[in-house]
């Protein structure tokens, strides 16, 4: 399998961006393809390891040494058969993977890892460019129905497999159109939301029914839902914010990233109505929350011509490399630098709001911060110690919080008698993803709080092998095995 | 009489032995006592070539055989014979008790009387029972001799021995049926009207003691031939002492079981007028039990009763390799191809002297593997033996000194009193009858058939449903058949196995996973298939076979089959072949699905009904088909089928009717193959590979390859795969592998096993027939599932060679080994048992045999108590990896970490460089204590053993037993070479064998050799764990082993065919349970020191180790990973992204081990170790050593297929005396204060200590073994590598010199012998000069003289030889520096070469420069036949034109002129113009390539 030398051979390459006063100019996608042979060489840099730490490091468990050598050899239909039986979509996870496998690359040790991502997106848009991904309609039914509540990576993942099993499946979805996360939350310069529409359109085809504006607890009662179907997976995600309690957070201005982000996706969209419109045009802006949430408010920021673009993290400013204490293959916590950060930004870390400040008509006008450090013992939780004399005042017109998500809402949980943990997920294992209401299944965000696109996948997958197995007796439908990197 | 029971892992069948063994015989005729005397005193002369039992007294057997001393017998008895040969007399092994003992006699001459012979009387034979030893004493029948006269007196001999043969025959099979309780006692050495044996129990010097007549000087006899019998255990029995009644043997016969099988189906045809009724009541033919001799001499016993001669007998059973010599005369070639027909060879080391009083001589094996040596003298005597110098022989009195060479016959006609040489009584036998007439009308060749066209097969399910049901994984594919598809090669991997065995697997496993191949080790050496082809055959013949006493055409109506592994083409041609002697009948073998277990039970049964009903048909060609598996009917296993086929018709007396072809989807992996061959298959084809290969043939990478081309491959492959199965067990021909079940199966119960595979070994129990319906029924189902499921892969992926989230576990996976290298790194204990405790919790996931074993009968301590874990490292070792397998860095990594804490890491088979051997500045020690001798001899030299504190002789590797291995020559790097003592981008073959090892006598010799050159260091020796690995372990120790290494199957390897690394050998659990067992019960543990390994990973995997027995401890994986190996498996291509297992100077940048990881890996073992031992409540590891009593099943482990698994036998606790010993406590007496090199040295003070030149002169004998080691050793010491000045001090030896003469003998020293000298001269030469030559009274014509004997100057990497006559085989094997010059060699001469220079003056043997990468060769090419006999694969065949080599050549023969005088050197010398165009010059293309490369990176460095 594989270049033997090809790792000896060629260097880590990918995909390169358009330049930074170009993309910035729209909301389209701004990488620039590789050519085909590029791409193999890269396929030839995998080493085709006897342990290959990567199908451990992913959760899906993709077949990554495998897909690699169908890339190097050219092959890309097999190569993309081999991707999808592990991974539904792998073009939202070849966009938008932090990639825990290339941290877990072998090669990754003392070298640059196999671009894996980049592979995994090429050899999907490769095979819708040819035509390959088309519906694969079931051969025999059962008569059982399944409804999934969310369409989020989660849902779609389960409902696609359940769709599979023979299962008639309805994904119920609150908004006006499927997708959850991946359609209000992640910008269209990350992915384009036609990306979505076209796999929707197989998942369809397939003859799975998505119902739009249903939202299940307000005007889907739980109790159809539990006469109409056999059974009910709850993909609804973990969508409670985190807010910031502190003086002046009620002040105009002052917006959560979802309610910024979810509006500008449907802007691009082409709606118009909105009560207000929330820009960030010639605006002093700061971003609270470093995660990838702040990222897209950065890039999103920055297309809509913000004036000054700031951001703040708590945590301390983490090495670029690889820490001590959290040694390959473990997915360490290391500075990573998104292609909006590129874009304009400054940011801070070690960085707490103390006070958001207002002018009299209540409008933002700036805000208090305070530098902090982090005191570590060992076996207690790392306390957050304020340092003296460190207050700082910010100007600013619009503070965007992404600070991240609490856990699911509870609607669901209420009405239909589930136990939740102190987190309020909702209780499940994922040795069979059910809930203590039996034929009521969870995955996703909703079961293990928010987490990465890949993880809401394997949730799906893995949850619609228990659901089959609940209805049926036995099922088909594959499972990965439980050998998952631990995190340190 | 007393025999070892069965019991643990113990099975009395692994007995083994090796022999000494001899004749005398008087070529005029002349009787005398004398003969018997000297006889014996071969035996005497040849005692070093055995072992002492426990008590030291009891020897294994030993006997003689005479003629007839009629004059003596006249004299003696009291009653009246008749003329010399007309009557017959026996000794007879009768019971002790009386009243049984006159059963017997009434019974035995109830059957003379009835076959018309006369019972003469009896006479007690006068024994002396002081003799005897305790064991002897115990087992010692009642003897007398029975005189049985013709029935009439013009009764021919061959009637009146037939009527013998019968009467004994039926008394034997009614007595031993009978239920007398002393009833095995009874037994005839023999029953001749010629000769006469007297055997028993004794040791040679005791036999003329204990049997009286033999000291009565009246008694006289023309021959004598003698035999010594060490068997590697200390139960052994006075009928299985040698010699038989017509050959006694020193060898061992590795076909035995088929042969036996096959000679029993063989009864089922059995007619003779000769015989008539009676032929029924002689079966079986061969007694059930016996050793391998025995059974072969009962062989030999009933093909003389055919009317065979004993030299044509012999050659039937043990033919020359006839099958790829195109030199061989036809007349003789037709023979054997003809008897290949009827009889398959009796295969293995052999050397086997025989008579039956007219004829005596000796055969040697078709490949030399023991050494013989004759002697002719002047007054007409003939001594043969092992050995030359066991006679003293005036030098003038000597005709000619000869030796046995590979497949030839030895014969003295001693009517007509002269020795007929090989090619004459071949000839003469061969021309008996039209043999090349018969077998060109007869015998059909599979290409002659014509192929019309290929059926269709209808109704077929796809081959996707197919591939499901047959359970083929993606690995299958793309990593076993492809590749051989393409390559015609089988694919190689890498590292250890860490997959659970069958029984342990979650997965459906195919039933041939649940047996392992068995390997050669110790007592028979595997063989070497690639670099000596010439012996190997893998074709076979179908058809019916007939009665063994006619010797007619019909024998061969057979077809012929060159690679028994056929295409589907191939196979049409067979079912459609119209010839009225041929009839193919096809069996399906499937059953009904729906049915379970009881639908494969019945289909089997049916089977074997339809099959017996075919062959009343007339059908002698069976094809066993599973083609029709549809949704209904689900495939039988082949091997069950084809098993139960073999043995059930076998049962039923049908067996030899018929041939077997197997058409099945099953086989895609050589192991299959074999185990269907080995079960008694004739053909295959495999035809769902020659389906996945025509679907897949443009995945292949050469798209120039057709499918038919690619079939072709893949059968070749397999084919070459095949032979190194057959290879590793010693076995060279398909025809004699064929049916002899070769394998062990584990996680099989016995009902089970005993039902379908019949005789093979099975200890642990495990599944049954419905487990394997359920497994079957398992890929059954999912073939046929309802749903087929959107985007999932059509097959599964494997996993097993490289790890897959849904593929097989693995006990070193992503988990594992981060946790592993974690807590390493960072020193950290809760990392350490995290990693632990996935290795160790099997409960979930079964992955070994110790994982079934839960710890108990705690009596808890504190640790505080138990012994620091700084004296429990000690015991600890790291694994043989030789610098070159792995890099600088690691190599050194693990030295410097092992002797920091006193433990022990290992060189490895490549050298070490010597700087190594002296201490950094800072302490540090990169020296590795282990230094190890494998068979390739790399950098073995006297300094290098000098600094070892213990040397291991790698008998056999876990992931690769009987196999030999490679280093390309690219990446041999200078400094590599350097260390090996070889030449740089010259590649380096290890042989499979150790060519100084092919019997444990051999062993016993390298271990003396060893201990010679470094009497400090411990010898280990190395084994895998297999069944019967006890017994070898118990000969070992006998050898005089300091330590015995037992090896798990799993051990990593840089390299080895996939084959091995998954089917070869055992988990190291039962090797260390039967050798600890067998060390116990045979009182001889206390001896040795018993050391385990094979992928311990874990404190609790050491506990276990200990448990069972052993002592001293070996981790190489563990310890690799922990210094950042990642289990790449990659160590065979030299791409180690980690810098441990390449050569490539930037990857090896990237090593980032450091010795503290190791250290922190061992000392986190030791205290996982000392926590189990706190809770057990040991002190100290020796506390601890084989109490298996702490061990117990962990009863909550529930897996439907490990359920039925008996761990008992590996628990079995040896009842022994209260103070037997379970662990070492004393040391090995190796006897080394009587070698001569003590007289040596006490006198050459002045040359050792001083330089100075001095010179001696010494007799010398065959039992002065390795002299020149211990020499060497002292020099060493002082002097290092360099050794002293040239000729510093001078030796001249007369007599015979015994065994290894001048080995590892270093710089300064000059050892010459006027005489003679034995095996592996100059073995390890280390720069000393050694010069054999005929003594100045004798008349011999050197040239034409054997004086030197086998495998000279293995592994030489320094000196100068020079020989006055000829060698025998394989001389200069593995030469990579010394020079020598020799008159003439044997076989396989050069073989493995890598250095040096061999010039050789006259006749060359067959196969010469195999494998021959490196060095210099100079034939003198008289005759212009030196071209026919090289191996020329990869040489140059050059005049010697240029200077600097026409110099070298005329300087060395001047040297051996200087040194020997020889006539032939100066002949040459006088007319050099004249006889130089006659020289050759071998040069290998590898070595001259490298010669270029050197020279330009010479220049470039200039």
């Amino acid at each position: 399998m594989g270049k033997i030398t090809g790792f000896l051979e060629y260097p880590r390459e990918v995909e390169t961006y358009k330049p930074v006063e170009k993309r910035v100019k729209n909301y389209k996608e701004f990488t620039i393809p590789m050519e085909e042979n590029a791409l193999k060489n890269q396929g030839a840099r995998c080493m085709d390891c006897g342990i290959p730490f990567c199908h451990s490091g992913c959760p899906l468990g993709n077949l990554i040494p495998d897909f690699n050598d169908m890339v190097f050899k050219g092959k890309w239909k097999e190569a993309a058969h081999i991707l999808h039986s592990t991974n539904n979509f792998p073009e939202f996870t070849g966009r938008l993977c932090p990639a825990p496998c290339e941290e877990a690359c072998v090669l990754g040790i003392n070298e640059d890892p196999v671009s894996i991502e980049n592979i995994e997106k090429n050899i999907v848009e490769v095979a819708f460019k040819e035509g390959w991904i088309t519906a694969q309609i079931p051969q025999q039914r059962t008569d059982k129905t399944v409804a999934v509540i969310g369409s989020g990576p989660a849902g779609l993942a389960a409902a696609q497999q359940l769709n599979r099993a023979g299962h008639l499946v309805t994904v119920f979805e609150r908004d006006s159109k499927v997708g959850g996360l991946l359609r209000y939350g992640i910008p269209d310069f990350k992915l384009e939301k036609q990306i979505i529409d076209r796999r929707i359109k197989v998942l369809e085809e397939e003859g799975i029914t998505f119902k739009t504006n249903a939202h299940v607890g307000e005007n889907v009662s739980v109790e159809t839902l539990k006469s109409d179907f056999d059974a009910i997976v709850l993909c609804g995600g973990a969508t409670v914010r985190r807010s910031i309690p502190i003086k002046g957070a009620h002040l105009k201005g002052v917006h959560q990233a979802m309610d910024f982000l979810k509006q500008n996706n449907e802007r691009v969209d082409g709606q118009t109505k909105f009560d207000k419109v929330l820009t960030a045009k010639d605006k002093n802006v700061i971003v609270i929350g470093g995660g990838d949430t702040g990222s897209d408010c950065i890039g999103t920021s920055n297309r809509h011509g913000a004036k000054s673009v700031t951001n703040f993290e708590i945590l301390s400013k983490p090495t670029t490399g690889r820490p001590a204490n959290q040694p390959w293959p473990y997915w360490p916590m290391r500075l990573r630098t998104s292609s909006s950060h590129k874009e304009g930004v400054e940011r801070f870390f070690s960085i707490s709001t103390k006070e958001f400040l207002g002018d009299k008509n209540g409008n933002l006008k700036g805000l208090i911060t305070v530098e902090v450090e982090w005191v570590f013992k060992e076996g207690e939780r790392p306390q957050l110690k304020e340092l003296p004399n460190t207050e700082k005042q910010w100007d600013c017109d619009l503070v965007l919080l992404a600070l991240g998500f609490i856990g699911p809402e509870s609607t669901l949980a209420e009405q239909l008698g589930l136990e939740t943990d102190f987190r309020t997920n909702i209780k499940a294992t994922t040795n069979s993803y059910m809930t203590n209401v039996p034929g009521i299944f969870t995955a996703g965000d909703m079961r293990r709080g928010q987490s990465l696109i890949v993880w809401a996948i394997s949730e799906g997958r893995q949850a619609a092998h228990y659901v089959d197995e609940y209805l049926m007796g036995r099922s088909n439908l594959p499972l990965k095995d439980d050998n998952d990197l631990p995190r340190v | 009489m007393i025999m070892m029971k069965k019991q643990g892992m113990y099975l009395p069948e692994f007995e083994h032995e090796n022999c000494g063994a001899g004749f005398i015989c008087s070529l005029k005729g002349t009787k005398s006592n004398n003969i018997i005397h000297k006889a014996l005193e071969i035996l005497e002369k040849l005692d070093h070539r055995g072992a002492v039992s426990s008590d030291g007294k009891t020897g294994d057997g030993a006997g003689i055989l005479i003629d007839i001393p009629h004059d003596f017998f006249v004299k003696n008895c009291s009653f009246k014979l008749p003329k010399a040969g007309d009557y017959a007399v026996s000794n007879v092994f009768l019971p002790k008790k009386e009243n049984q003992r006159n059963y017997c006699i009434d019974i035995f001459e109830k059957f003379i009387q009835e076959m018309g012979l006369n019972v003469l009387g009896w006479r007690d034979v006068p024994v002396d029972v002081s003799v005897l030893g305790e064991i002897a004493a115990v087992t010692e029948p009642h003897i007398k001799q029975i005189f049985i006269g013709k029935s009439n007196t013009k009764q021919d001999n061959f009637q009146f021995n037939l009527k013998l043969y019968v009467a004994r025959k039926k008394a034997e099979h009614n007595i031993y049926s009978s239920k007398l309780s002393e009833s095995s006692f009874f037994y005839l050495p023999s029953l001749s009207p010629k000769t006469i044996i007297y055997k028993g129990l004794l040791i040679p010097e005791d036999i003329k003691l204990y049997y009286k007549d033999l000291k009565d000087p009246t008694l006289v006899t023309r021959l004598a031939l003698v035999h010594q019998r060490f068997s590697t255990n200390t139960f052994p029995t006075w009928d299985l002492a040698q010699p038989f009644r017509y050959m006694c043997h020193n060898g061992e016969i590795n076909t035995l079981r088929g042969n036996i099988s096959r000679m029993y189906s063989r009864e089922e045809l059995m007619e003779s007028d000769w015989f008539g009724p009676h032929i029924k009541e002689i079966l079986p033919i061969v007694l059930p039990k016996k050793s391998d001799s025995a059974s072969m001499d009962m062989a030999v016993e009933l093909l003389l009763m055919t009317g065979r001669s004993l030299p044509e007998v012999m050659m039937m059973l043990i033919p020359e390799a006839w099958e790829k010599n195109d030199d061989m005369p036809d007349t003789k070639k037709a023979f054997y191809e003809y008897n290949s027909c009827l009889m398959e060879p009796w295969d293995g080391p052999a050397s086997i002297p025989f008579t039956d009083g007219n004829y005596i001589g000796a055969v040697l094996d078709r490949n030399g593997l023991r050494p013989s040596r004759y002697s002719v003298t002047k007054d007409d005597y003939v001594i043969m033996s092992s050995e030359t110098g066991v006679i003293d022989i005036n030098p003038n009195n000597i005709e000619y000194h000869g030796r046995l060479e590979p497949g030839k016959m030895f014969l003295v006609d001693m009517n007509q009193g002269r020795i007929v040489n090989d090619e004459e009584i071949k000839e003469h036998i061969a021309s008996q009858h039209p043999y090349r007439k018969w077998l060109n009308k007869n015998l059909v060749p599979l290409k002659s058939i014509p192929y019309n066209d290929c059926p269709v097969f209808f109704n077929q399910e796809t081959l996707q449903k197919r591939l499901t049901i047959f359970g083929y994984t993606q690995e299958d594919i793309n990593t076993i058949i492809l590749p051989m598809a393409q390559n015609s090669k089988e694919p190689i991997g890498s590292m250890g196995s860490d997959t659970p065995i069958a029984v342990l697997s979650e997965r459906p496993q195919l039933l041939y996973n649940y047996f392992k191949q068995l390997f050669a080790q110790v007592t028979n050496p595997p063989l070497d298939g690639i670099r000596e082809e010439l012996i190997t055959d893998i074709s076979l013949t179908l058809g019916s076979d007939f009665n063994i006493f006619d010797i007619n055409e019909k024998h061969c109506k057979k077809l012929k089959i060159n690679n028994p592994v056929i295409s589907k083409q191939d196979l049409d041609k067979i079912k459609s072949y119209k010839n009225p002697d041929f009839k193919v009948t096809s069996l399906p073998i499937t059953y009904k699905i729906e049915k379970g277990h009881n639908g494969l039970v019945n289909a089997l049964e049916h089977l074997i009904h339809e099959a017996s009903v075919a062959i009343d048909q007339e059908t002698n060609i069976i094809i066993l088909s599973d083609r029709d598996v549809d949704k209904d009917n689900a495939p039988i296993p082949a091997l069950l089928a084809c098993s139960y086929i073999n043995n059930g018709l076998q049962k039923s007396g049908k067996r030899s009717k018929i041939s077997v072809i197997i058409e099945s989807a099953e086989p895609r992996e050589v192991h299959h193959f074999a185990l269907l061959f080995g079960y008694g298959a004739s053909a295959i084809n495999p035809y769902m590979v020659n389906e996945i290969i025509e679907d897949r043939i443009n995945d292949l990478n050469t798209s120039s390859v057709s499918t038919e081309e690619a079939i072709q491959n893949y059968n070749k492959a397999v084919g070459k795969g095949i032979l190194k199965v057959m290879n590793k067990i010693g076995i060279s021909t398909l025809n004699s592998y064929r049916g002899s079940q070769l394998f062990e199966c584990i996680g099989i119960n016995t009902k089970t096993v005993n039902k379908y595979f019949p005789n093979t070994v099975t200890r642990i129990q495990g599944v049954g027939l419905l487990e394997i319906e359920q497994e079957i029924n398992k890929r059954y189902s999912k073939a046929y599932q309802e749903q087929n499921i959107a985007a999932e892969l059509e097959l599964e992926v494997g996993g097993q060679y490289r790890w897959r989230r849904n593929g097989e576990y693995h006990l070193f996976n992503p988990l594992t080994i981060a946790k592993l290298q974690e807590s390493v790194r960072s020193n950290k204990p809760k990392t350490y048992k995290e990693y632990s405790e996935l290795v160790n919790d099997q409960t979930k996931k079964l992955m070994t045999i110790r994982g079934l074993f839960e710890f108990t009968n705690y009596d808890p301590i504190s640790i505080d108590e138990v012994e620091p874990w700084t004296e429990i490292v000690k015991r600890f070792k790291t694994g043989a990896m030789s610098y070159g397998s792995i890099s600088k860095e690691a190599h050194e990594n693990l030295a410097i970490a092992m002797n920091r804490i006193g433990g022990k890491s290992n060189s490895g088979e490549g050298g070490e460089d010597q700087e190594r051997f002296y201490k950094d500045v800072n302490g540090d020690w990169k020296n590795s204590a282990i230094k190890q001798v494998a068979s390739g001899r790399f950098g073995v030299t006297s300094n290098y053993l000098t600094n070892a504190s213990e040397i291991q002789i790698k008998m056999a590797q876990g992931a690769k037993p009987g196999e030999g291995g490679q280093l390309p020559g690219p990446k041999v790097n200078p400094s590599i070479a350097k260390t090996r003592n070889s030449t740089p981008y010259v590649g380096l073959i290890s042989p499979p064998p150790h060519h100084d090892i092919y019997s444990i006598e051999d062993l016993s010799q390298l271990i003396y050799d060893l201990k010679s050159a470094n009497r400090e260091a411990r010898i280990n020796v190395k084994l895998v764990s297999e069944v019967g690995v006890g017994t070898v372990a118990a000969g070992v120790a006998k050898a005089k082993a300091d330590v015995i290494l037992i090896s798990g199957h799993d051990g990593g390897t840089g390299a080895s065919p996939l084959t091995s690394l998954k089917h070869a050998g055992l988990p190291w659990e039962l090797g260390l349970a039967e050798a600890q067992q067998t060390l116990v019960m045979n009182n001889l543990r206390n001896r040795v020191v018993l050391e385990c390994d094979g992928q311990m990973k874990t404190g609790r995997d050491v506990a276990i180790a200990c448990l069972l027995g052993a002592e001293e401890f070996g981790f190489a994986t563990a310890p690799l990973v922990a210094s950042g190996c990642i289990m790449m498996r990659v160590c065979h291509l030299n791409t180690c992204p980690v810098g441990i297992a390449t050569q490539n100077p930037e990857l090896r940048k990237k090593f980032e081990g450091k010795p503290e990881h190791v250290v922190n890996f061992m000392y986190f073992i030791a205290q996982e170790l000392r926590e189990i031992m706190a809770q057990l409540g040991f002190r100290t590891v020796n506390e601890m050593v084989g109490q298996v009593h702490k061990l117990d099943r962990n009863n909550t482990i529930e897996h439907y297929k490990a359920l039925g698994i008996d761990l008992s036998p590996i628990l079995h606790q040896v009842i022994v005396p209260k103070d037997t010993k379970l662990y070492h406590t004393e040391n090995q007496d190796h006897q080394l204060d009587q070698s001569l090199d003590f007289d040596i040295i006490s006198k050459a003070h002045p040359a050792l200590f001083r330089k100075e030149k001095t010179v001696l002169d010494f007799n010398i004998t065959n039992r002065n073994r390795a002299f020149g080691a211990i020499l060497s050793n002292e020099i060493s010491k002082i002097y290092g590598a360099q050794g002293l000045p040239e000729n510093t001090l001078k030796i001249n030896f007369t007599g015979s010199a015994g065994q290894s003469f001048g080995a590892f003998a270093t710089y300064g020293l000059t050892l010459v012998v006027s005489g003679n000298t034995n095996d592996y001269l100059g073995k390890g030469l280390s720069g000393a000069k050694l010069i054999v030559k005929v003594p100045d009274e004798a008349t011999i014509i050197p040239e034409q003289n054997i004086i030197i004997g086998n495998v000279a100057l293995y592994g030489a990497t320094a000196g100068e030889v020079y020989i006055n006559g000829m060698a025998g085989e394989r001389f200069c094997v593995r030469n990579s520096g010394a020079k020598a010059v020799v008159e003439g060699i044997g076989d396989h001469g050069c073989e493995y070469m890598t250095g040096g220079i061999a010039v050789i003056l006259g006749e060359v043997g067959r196969n010469f420069g195999a494998g021959m990468s490196g060095g210099i060769a100079f034939i003198y090419d008289k005759n212009n036949t030196f071209k026919k006999q090289c191996n020329t694969e990869g040489l140059n065949l050059d005049p010697v034109i240029e200077q600097d080599d026409v110099q070298n050549l005329k300087d060395l023969i001047e040297n051996h002129y200087n040194a020997t005088l020889s006539p032939l050197a100066q002949r040459i010398l006088e007319k050099w113009e004249v006889e130089l165009p006659k020289f050759i010059k071998v040069l290998p293309e590898e070595y001259k390539q490298a010669l270029i490369r050197l020279e330009a990176e010479n220049l470039i460095t200039k």
